[in-house]
This record gives C-alpha cells, structure tokens and sequence, in this order.
C-alpha cells in the first residue's frame, strides 16, 4: 500500500521525545531518540524498504527497536509473538510471503527456513548515518491469541493500530508505562504505541519475571502507567510488595475483569485511575470503562461510542470499529467481518438493567446434564472470598451427568501459610457456601482443590483449554 | 475395608443431601435409589467425591458396569472395585 499516515517513527518523534523517552528492559535500557543518528538492524535499511519483513526474535527488546525501524518501510511486517512454535514457521512464510527476516536468532538456524534476506537485530544502537522516509503504509500482520495449532493471522495497519490513542498531556512529569504483556502481542503492542506516541518511556517484562518483582522493577523506574490482565494482576497483588508502585493509572484488560480484582487493585493504589478495557487481536480497543464497576453501561450498546458500533448477537458481543482488524491472512475459510464490518468476538454477554456484564467465552461452556455454565460466573463467585486469590473453574467428567463443575483455587498467602488441614477445609466449606447462596446448584462446584499456583499462559491468561 | 467404604459412601450422602437441602431416605441395602432423596445431580457430586476419596470410580471404570439399582448395589460397586484393586 502506498505511503498516506505517519510512521511509527514519525508519530513518535510529534510526541515529546525530549522528555527522554526509553526503553527498558531488565538488563539495559535504550534511549529511542538514538534511532534518530542510528540502528539497530546490521544492514542498511534498503534491506527492508518495500519488503516483506517477519520478525522473530528472542528478545524483546530487539524485537521493539526493529517495528520502529521497519514500520513505514516494509510493504508487510509479520510479527512473532515470543512463544511461536518454530515448526509453524514454513507455514507462517508462505502464507505471508515472508521474503526478509529479521531475527536474534543464530543466521544459521533461520537459513534453514530458505528465506534469502536475513537481517540481524541487535538490543543496541550503533551509530548509522539513516533515512527513515517512509514509502509504505507497512500492512502488520499480528497473531491472534491463545491458538494452539496452525496459527491464525490478521492483517492491520498502525492506523488500525493506533486508532484507539488519545494523545493526552494530563499528566504533569513524564509518562512511564509498563506492561505485564510482552509487546509482540496485540495487548502489549498497543502499551508500546501508546509510551511511543506520547513520548514516554516503557517497562519491559523479562521472560518467566514473576509479576510481583516485574512490579517492583517498575516502580524503581517510577511507573505511572500499568497495565496487564486479571490474572497478571491478582499474582502481582498475592505479595504486599505490589504497593511500592504509586501509580496514576492502572488498566486490566484480555481477560474478564471481576468486581473483585478491580476492589482489590483500588484499595491497593488508591492514588490510581482503575480502568478495564475490551480489546482483541481481531476486534482492536473497542472500549474503556473508568468507573470502578465491572462489566459495561448498556447504553454502550448500539449507540456509537467514540466511533465504535456494538451490537449483541446471538449472545455474544460483536464490534465495529475502523480499529478492528481488515481481515484473516491466508485461506481461512472463516471470515472476520459479517456482511454489515462486525467482528465476532465471541464473548457471551448478559444484560442486567443497565449494565452488561461478560459472562464467558462461546466455546468455553461445561454442560452439567443439559445446563450450560460458564466458568468464569462461578469464579467471579469464588474470588470474592476474602481468603481467595484466584480460581479456575473446569469441567470434570461425570457419568451421571456427563460433567459437573470442578474448582481449582489458590488461597492468599499470608492465609495459606496459616492454615492447618482444618481450616482449609472450613475455607472450602465456606466458598462452596457462597457458591449455593450465589448460584442455581449445577454451578456449583462438586470438588473443590487448593492448589499452590494455577497455570498462566504466555499471553496472561488463565490456563482454559480450550482458550 | 468393606465397612469403611460403606461408611465413606454414607457420609458423602448425608454431607451432599444437607448441601443441596435434600431429605435423605434411611439408606438400607434395598432402598432404591431413585427414592434415597437425592437428585442426579446430587448423584454426580457423590460419585466425583467419592472418586476422590475412595480414588475409583467404578462407573468410568467399565464400560459394561449396570447402573445400581439399590442403595446395597452401589455399595456393593465400590466394595468390588476396591477389592479387585487390592
């Protein structure tokens, strides 16, 4: 596509690069207004210029210089997410018609892929006289999350991208994001954009950091501005240490946000503007809820909120917006958008009076005997006991009923430390009390386990099979 | 052994009977079960504890297994299962 919008690089520098605005990752930190009299790529960015670009690289920090350096040069930008099986790499090539690739990894591993043009990326920046005038409105080809399998792409660009940022000058002193996810992902990716855009600097998560030092590394850089999902969130609040950050404004998003963690996250930053976003790989930012409650004013519905269309369609919530993505990369034979530019995101959603709420994802329902049952209601059950972390609610074979409803739970650790056999017991006793005064009794769980940790996945979710 | 199962299985139905606020039958060998007080997913709850508890689940187990019919039946399901497993 022609060249029409700004680049990444040209947007970045209308912020207000002055301010000194870095990146930082565990181990170093890069100044971006270096990009300006240099690069981080070993070849001249005639390697990229018109080209097909994937990145994949192990690093994350690497991986954010080279999307500054390529957006606006290269026809197409395919995007790794850090946890890519290399043995979908073949595919992932011929379908995007991946012809340069721009990586960390050994030269001599990637030749193996047969692609011709490969350009290193480094987590420095050496001095180089660059032309950064752009030539492409670069087309990012992102992956969706939580596939298993052959992956799925979706074809945006940085306006898609970016649609959603507002440039705001509300704060006083600079601007310091950080973000759980890693940026090589629609959530973490939109972090990026915004600490760019806005001139201000970026916390990077490390590989395997637990949330709770990653919070604390954060606030050493003064963090103002946080973001992750539920589940990031409810590890990072297990330890008191969470509260060395002060900051201004803390956004949940990816996952269902309860009224429960966002209690949690205002009593523990009472400085911070406590907000839960909707947003997907496929259907963009759709939205921002800033008052303190879970779920979403009816009135959102049907009515265009700051440009963006919901519609509820056969229970689940599907958006129209020029954020979304354009469309499915490679011969899917799903289409992403229905005839009137919806995007289904399969999110079941229920209406209460006013509020809608997210009740679970369409192909996530346990069926006890012919009653469906979310698992994401009951667990918005269970963590609101005090002495409750975080649950996961699974289906458990039954042949009586063909399933019943199982509950992993992980307690708080200061109770869990405390408590004999007995008392964990009576905890149980307790939650499975407040399920049945809660909840019609197929969503109940049968068992309920204590358990010491509950499984993550790469892109901060909670462990759902079939997410 | 076999009377320690017996008492395992009825107290897991007096404990789900008392959760799910069902009058439980007195639970002689030839009570039918459908008229013990239980529903079948009070049923199902039972047999996922005692899965956990007793660590078998005679009804998974085969796939021939007839569905009791008494009370005694399924304890007497339990009491083989455990036995061949000894």
């Amino acid at each position: 596509m022609p060249h029409s919008t700004s680049s990444l690089w040209e947007s970045f520098n209308r912020g207000v690069p002055e301010r000194g605005a870095c990146l930082w990752a565990s181990d170093s930190s890069i100044a971006l207004s270096d990009l300006a009299s240099g690069s981080a790529l070993d070849s001249s960015l005639d390697a990229v210029r018109g080209r097909t670009v994937l990145v994949w690289a192990s690093d994350q920090l690497a991986a954010g210089l080279a999307l500054i350096e390529i957006d606006g040069l290269a026809r197409r930008l395919v995007l790794c997410p850090p946890d890519l099986d290399p043995a979908h790499l073949p595919y992932v090539i011929t379908t995007a018609e991946v012809d340069t690739i721009v990586t960390d990894w050994p030269t001599e591993m990637v030749r193996s892929f047969g692609v011709e043009s490969i350009v290193r990326c480094e987590r420095s920046i050496r001095s180089v006289l660059v032309e950064r005038t752009p030539a492409h409105d670069t087309e990012w080809i992102l992956f969706t999350s939580g596939t298993t399998g052959v992956p799925k792409m979706v074809v945006h660009t940085l306006s898609t991208l970016t649609g959603a940022i507002k440039r705001s000058g509300s704060l006083s002193g600079p601007v310091v994001w950080a973000t759980f996810y890693d940026i090589r992902r629609y959530g973490g990716l939109q972090i990026f954009f915004r600490a760019l855009l806005g001139g201000g600097s970026l916390v990077l998560s490390a590989p395997g950091e637990p949330p709770t030092a990653f919070l604390m590394r954060a606030s050493r850089h003064v963090v103002t501005h946080i973001t992750g999902t539920p589940s990031h969130w409810r590890r990072a609040l297990m330890s008191s240490a969470a509260r060395s950050a002060s900051p201004a404004y803390v956004r949940l998003s990816g996952e269902i946000a309860d009224q429960t963690v966002i209690d949690q996250l205002r009593a523990t930053f009472p400085n911070a503007n406590v907000a839960h976003a909707f947003a997907s790989t496929e259907a963009g930012v759709a939205f921002e809820v800033t008052d303190g409650r879970a779920g979403f004013p009816t009135s959102f519905v049907g009515a265009s909120v700051t440009g963006v269309d919901l519609k509820i369609e056969n229970d689940t919530l599907r958006i129209r917006s020029s954020r979304t993505a354009l469309r499915y990369l490679g011969n899917s034979t799903e289409t992403l958008l229905d005839p009137e530019g919806f995007v289904d995101t399969g999110d079941v959603v229920e209406q209460r009076g006013e509020r809608c709420y997210f009740i679970g994802r369409r192909g996530g329902i346990i069926n006890v005997g012919g009653l469906k049952i979310h698992p994401e209601e009951v667990e918005a059950v269970i963590n609101r006991h005090p002495d409750v972390r975080m649950s996961l609610v699974t289906a458990r074979k039954n042949p009586i009923t063909g399933a019943i409803v199982s509950a992993d739970v992980v307690l708080t650790s200061d109770i869990e430390r405390s408590l004999d056999s007995a008392s964990v017991e009576s905890t149980k006793s307790e939650i499975l009390e407040a399920c049945r005064g809660a909840l019609p009794a197929h969503k109940v769980p049968a068992t309920i386990r204590v358990v010491d940790s509950l499984q993550v996945s790469p892109s901060g979710k909670i462990g759902r099979r079939d997410a | 052994m076999a009377g320690s199962i017996r008492t395992t299985i009825i107290s897991h139905f007096e404990q789900v009977a008392a959760e799910q606020r069902h009058k439980l039958a007195s639970l002689t060998d030839d009570r039918p079960l459908m008229e013990s007080g239980l529903d079948s997913l009070a049923f199902a709850v039972v047999v996922a504890r005692l899965e956990d508890a007793l660590g078998c689940d005679p009804f998974s187990a085969s796939d021939d297994a007839a569905f009791p019919v008494t009370f005694g039946d399924f304890v007497q399901m339990y009491e083989k299962m455990h036995e061949n497993a000894a």
